[in-house]
């Protein structure tokens, strides 16, 4: 292995260590620093509003779903990905990777044109039928789903493709099912993965913002999750409020972080 | 943690031990229909009426979009910045995994965990986080709030996990015995590195700047509350849609997102590309 010089070597360290000190270490202690600027008083200013203890019970609700619809799509999907042959399988691969590049306001903006109840392309039909889409639950939950769709197969794929199929040949061949062979071999095989890919869904699902912007209304007390009553506590000059439910919402989302690089050595070791 | 967070893992189906692939079966046929159902409602019709309502008045629309010189201004913005920061993060995220995989120092696991946080990272409060050091209220006396070096900023944060964590785990399963051999043969430091040590990452190098590129490009969360949205100045591509969306005029806004769309497309067939070529060598 090449050996650098000690010089070299502190000088990249501390490059290293100075560049991301600057941009991400510093700002989350300013970001503690200005939620707990009076104390506890901003949280409980912040949290006494009804408003903002909806967006939070929203925020936890939608992400819910979408990580239980993403889920099972996502494990359902990297099982025909890996195991199974069929036309279009390349490109079907690649595809579910587009959510990742797709800007959240587009996102927002190809549900919103297809779902609204006045020109959409199915929501004039679906209203007429009682189904409230667009501005509403159903449209919120899908777009969190669509921005964070990969995350569950991206993780299972892999695992899937490095165990293969001896043991489902073999269980298969011995006389089990293939819902049986389901549950007993394959889950349990990729369990450690789909942990994984739910915790990344849940971090991404509950700070989503642009595509929730679009498609929610943005309705206080109704239709705003956490990110959108962020922005417009700090649009209202309510900063400590908005650093008050930033902190808390950072605090999630990192957590979840953390749980994952806890798990993650684990499982290489084992 | 791994690259699969962003992985291009998706596309490893077809490498790694090629096992017996089965025809679908009835059972599996009704899986990947109702898989495909959802897919199309959730993603593939949205994203063609987008495609559908911005063809609605032909290239005529198009060139009407683009010729609104506020817009114009927006994309040279963002494909700028987007270019420049993806350049820091070559440099800057080679250097960062290098450190991270070759180096051993105390705190290298709060490093390793700080390259996570932009991730999961709300976007909006990294607009909110970022003012906090570098705006109004800095206390280095930093203030970057409303300038264009505020969108280079939060697009730098944003990105900044992409080419970390894909030059990471290619330069840990690097075998040191070739760089060894060279190095017994001869060969100066730095000629290992360039000869033998770069070309290995290169293609997860690229992989990585394809990602950041597409992200810095679509960001929109972040930029919000930190640049002020000011046109000329300030505004990027997706703000700008957003205007459109919120002005009415989803004609425009599907124009300049089919233009945005196109983008994303390309970075994903790219990354594709990159990745079967490297399976195969591999």
């Amino acid at each position: 292995m090449v050996e650098l010089s000690a010089p070299v070597k502190w000088a990249l360290r501390l490059i290293a260590v100075g560049y991301v000190l600057m941009l991400v270490g510093w700002p989350m202690v300013t970001l503690a620093q200005n939620a707990f600027s009076d104390g506890l008083t901003n949280f409980t200013s912040a949290f006494s509003d009804p408003d903002v203890v909806h967006a939070m019970v929203l925020t936890i609700e939608i992400s819910g779903w979408a990580v239980a619809i993403n889920t099972v799509f996502g494990v359902g999907m990297a099982l025909l990905l890996v195991r199974y042959e069929f036309p279009g399988k390349r490109v079907l691969s690649a595809l579910v990777d587009l959510p990742m590049a797709v800007s959240p306001v587009v996102i927002g903006l190809a549900l919103l044109l297809v779902y609204n109840g006045r020109t959409g392309w199915f929501g004039p039909t679906l209203e007429a039928n009682g189904v409230q889409v667009m501005f509403a639950m159903p449209a919120m939950i899908m777009a969190t789903c669509f921005v964070s769709l990969p995350l569950v197969v991206r993780e299972v794929v892999p695992v899937l493709t490095e165990i293969g199929d001896d043991q489902e040949q073999a269980a298969r061949s011995l006389g089990a099912s293939a819902t049986q062979t389901l549950r007993r071999i394959t889950l349990p095989a990729i369990k450690w993965a789909v942990v994984y890919g739910v915790v990344l869904t849940f971090a991404r699902s509950i700070g989503e913002y642009g595509a929730l912007k679009i498609v929610s209304g943005n309705l206080s007390g109704q239709t705003q999750n956490a990110p959108l009553v962020i922005a417009q506590l700090y649009d209202n000059f309510a900063k400590g409020e908005a650093y008050a439910v930033a902190f808390t919402l950072v605090l999630l989302a990192v957590l979840c972080i953390v749980i994952v690089s806890l798990l993650r050595p684990k499982e290489s070791s084992s | 943690m791994s690259s699969a967070v962003l992985g291009q893992d998706t596309r490893a189906v077809g490498r790694g031990r090629p096992g017996v692939r089965l025809n679908l079966t009835p059972g599996s046929t009704l899986g990947l229909g109702v898989a495909m159902l959802w897919f199309s409602l959730l993603v593939l019709i949205p994203l063609a009426a987008i495609v559908a309502t911005a063809g609605k008045d032909g290239v005529h629309g198009y060139v009407e979009v683009l010729e609104n010189p506020q817009t114009w201004a927006a994309i040279k913005l963002t494909v700028g910045q987007s270019a420049l920061v993806t350049l820091l993060n070559v440099v800057m995220g080679t250097l960062i995994a290098w450190v991270l995989v070759r180096d051993r120092f105390w705190g290298r696991g709060l490093l390793d965990v700080l390259i996570d946080i932009p991730f999961a990272m709300p976007t909006i409060v990294t607009g909110l986080v970022l003012l906090g050091l570098y705006g109004p209220q800095s206390p280095l006396g930093v203030n970057v709030a409303n300038q264009r070096a505020s969108v280079t900023l939060a697009l730098a944060f944003v990105t900044l996990p992409f080419i970390v964590r894909t030059v990471q785990p290619v330069l840990a399963e690097l075998d040191a015995d070739v760089e060894e051999a060279a190095a017994s043969l001869g060969a100066r430091r730095l000629t290992i590195l360039r000869r033998l040590v770069l070309p290995s990452l290169v293609p997860a190098i690229t992989a990585g700047a394809a990602l950041s590129f597409a992200r810095a490009i679509s960001e929109y969360g972040s930029l919000v509350l930190i640049s002020g949205n000011l046109p000329y100045k300030t505004q990027v591509v997706s703000v700008r849609v957003s205007s459109f969306i919120e002005g009415g005029d989803q004609t425009s806004a599907a124009a300049l997102a089919t233009i945005m769309l196109a983008v994303a497309l390309f970075v994903i067939v790219m990354l594709d590309i990159i990745q079967r070529r490297v399976a195969r060598r591999g």
